[in-house]
């Protein structure tokens, strides 16, 4: 008897000190508390309405470690984004300003534009694709970053930009846009020729003072907020507000706009019916063309 | 006679609108004086706008370097660049409130501090050959981001809130400026001797507050009475660093 309540109480004991110890690691994030600002919240996207109050748990259990239990970023996992070899740090939900938008410059972003900023992730970032969780888990996470800053209380998300039909794919649509890269000065920060080294692309800082990279178009990454043309139109259109890139909105015509969008497709890597269009332009005409930067009137 | 009653009827009513003028409140205070520090200010480094060829070449031919403009000195210790306004005080006769002008030249930002009234009109100029963007960094009010390249229109904007917003441009990152919005309509910034002059105000108890972008707000209390002319002097201890 004696050895068999000995086992016993070995076993219980030991299965005592697992369920304390285990329950340490596993549940200590339900011990920190998240500081948000305002009431609940709601989002919508599509048929899908989230809740504050149920994305909570969703924040704690993913989001945590790197937005915060501030929502400010500095979560305990981001000291290890190194902005110096290009990671940015995590986005800082209380001061509500948001890259990926459909929204105009200085306005906030829908509900669809968090989601789906949510859903893509930041490729060269280390914000993952959320595709495992169900859309109705985003729309609750949704709903609840907004908790961090009182400017959804005040502001309404802008009004989305529109976005006419696509213009045609064309050699002449892609010279027209490769003036504009040039006149518009997108090189100073792209580079002549899309590759990120622009005279003032090393001392580009973000809104928080961190070191950011433009996009370098010949690499062929995904953009910071999607792949399509569309997506593109959009970026330079509204401009990722918390980053150097402006907005372009007041400047251009919406033909013009999708003609810089057929010439920047040219700049990448990829087997896009725009770079076909280049190349055999490219292969005909090759000494007429000038390169971009060239000294404008007045000196450069 | 018609004359005589003529010249009377005038002369009455002459002197009557003198009176009425006279027992109107005169909002004609003054409220003048100079910024000042003691200890000793960072010195402030001459900018190289190599990236910029064209704005090196302009700088080049003045005859003082560019320096950048967080702290700006002057003769008898005076600093540059003091917004000084009323934070508090009985209601004054509003100045009308005309467009702000903000202008990118020679790469940099003339003037280096704008200051306006809550939903004035404020124009962004752009007067170099080449692009700016113009990226103001509120807290408060809405952040955006807009490019402006050569030859563009001007920008027009407001500000809903009270704020002082630091101005940069990302494509010259040594540009820095500032939009001061306040809810008050008087208000002086100093010029290089320091000075700062806050004209008619109505009599009463004022709180006046200066703002460096360096070496922030100090506040003091002064009483106007009439059309009279009060002296304030702000001292800010300096460190350089």
């Amino acid at each position: 008897m004696k050895p068999r309540v000995e086992l016993l109480a070995l076993f219980l004991g030991a299965a005592l000190l697992m369920l304390t110890a285990g329950a340490g690691p596993c549940f200590a994030q339900i011990d920190i508390n998240i500081h948000t600002v305002t009431g609940p919240m709601e989002s919508h996207i599509g048929d899908v309405t989230g809740h504050s109050e149920v994305g909570r748990q969703y924040y704690r259990r993913f989001c945590i470690g790197c937005h915060g239990p501030d929502g400010d970023g500095e979560g305990e996992n981001a000291k290890w984004f190194d902005t110096t070899m290009g990671f940015a740090k995590p986005r800082d939900f209380t001061t509500a300003v948001f890259e990926c938008r459909s929204t105009p410059t200085g306005t906030l972003p829908t509900d669809q534009d968090l989601f789906n900023a949510m859903t893509r992730g930041f490729v060269t970032t280390n914000m993952p694709q959320w595709r495992p969780l169900i859309p109705q888990e985003r729309a609750d996470l949704v709903a609840f970053i907004k908790t961090f800053s009182r400017k959804w209380e005040t502001q309404k998300p802008g009004t989305p930009i529109t976005i006419p039909p696509e213009t045609p794919i064309n050699i002449e649509s892609i010279l027209r846009g490769r003036e504009l890269f040039s006149s518009l000065q997108c090189w100073k920060c792209h580079g002549p020729e899309g590759k990120g080294n622009g005279p003032a692309a090393a001392t580009l800082t973000d809104d928080k003072g961190n070191p950011i990279r433009p996009y370098n178009f010949s690499i062929g990454d995904r953009f910071k907020c999607g792949t399509s043309n569309e997506d593109l139109y959009r970026i330079f259109m509204t401009g990722l507000d918390g980053s150097p890139m402006p907005s372009f909105a007041d400047l251009i015509q919406p033909n013009q706009a999708w003609d810089l969008v057929h010439f920047l497709r040219t700049l990448q890597p990829m087997a896009t019916p725009e770079a076909a269009e280049w190349k055999t332009y490219a292969s005909a005409h090759g000494k007429e063309i000038k390169p971009i930067g060239a000294e404008p009137p007045g000196g450069n | 006679m018609k004359l005589r009653f003529v010249f009377t009827l005038v002369g009455v009513t002459l002197l009557g609108s003198a009176l009425l003028v006279v027992g109107a409140p005169p909002a004609a205070g003054t409220i003048e004086g100079k910024v000042t520090y003691t200890g000793t200010p960072p010195k402030m480094k001459v900018i190289d706008m190599s990236k910029e060829p064209g704005c090196q070449k302009e700088q080049s031919a003045r005859t003082e370097p560019v320096r950048y403009q967080t702290v700006v000195t002057g003769a008898g210790n005076s600093l540059q660049w003091v917004v000084v306004y009323v934070s508090a005080g009985p209601p004054s006769p509003a100045t009308p409130a005309k467009q702000v002008v903000y202008d990118q030249k020679g790469c940099e930002y003339i003037p280096h501090v704008a200051v306006m009234q809550v939903d004035q009109p404020l124009e962004i100029v752009n007067s170099d050959q080449w692009a700016h963007n113009i990226h103001p960094m509120p807290k408060v009010n809405p952040e955006w981001n807009k490019s402006q390249p050569p030859g563009t229109p001007p920008i027009t904007t407001k500000w809903d809130k009270p704020e002082f917003i630091p101005v940069k441009c990302n494509i010259h990152p040594w540009m820095h400026g500032y939009f001061v919005v306040l809810n008050s309509s008087h208000y002086s910034v100093t010029g290089s001797d320091g000075s700062f002059s806050l004209k008619g105000l109505a009599p009463g108890k004022y709180t006046i507050t200066a703002w460096q972008e360096d070496f922030g707000s100090q506040s003091q209390e002064v009483t106007v009475a009439g059309n009279e002319t009060k002296t304030l002097s702000f001292v800010y201890k300096v460190l350089p660093y």
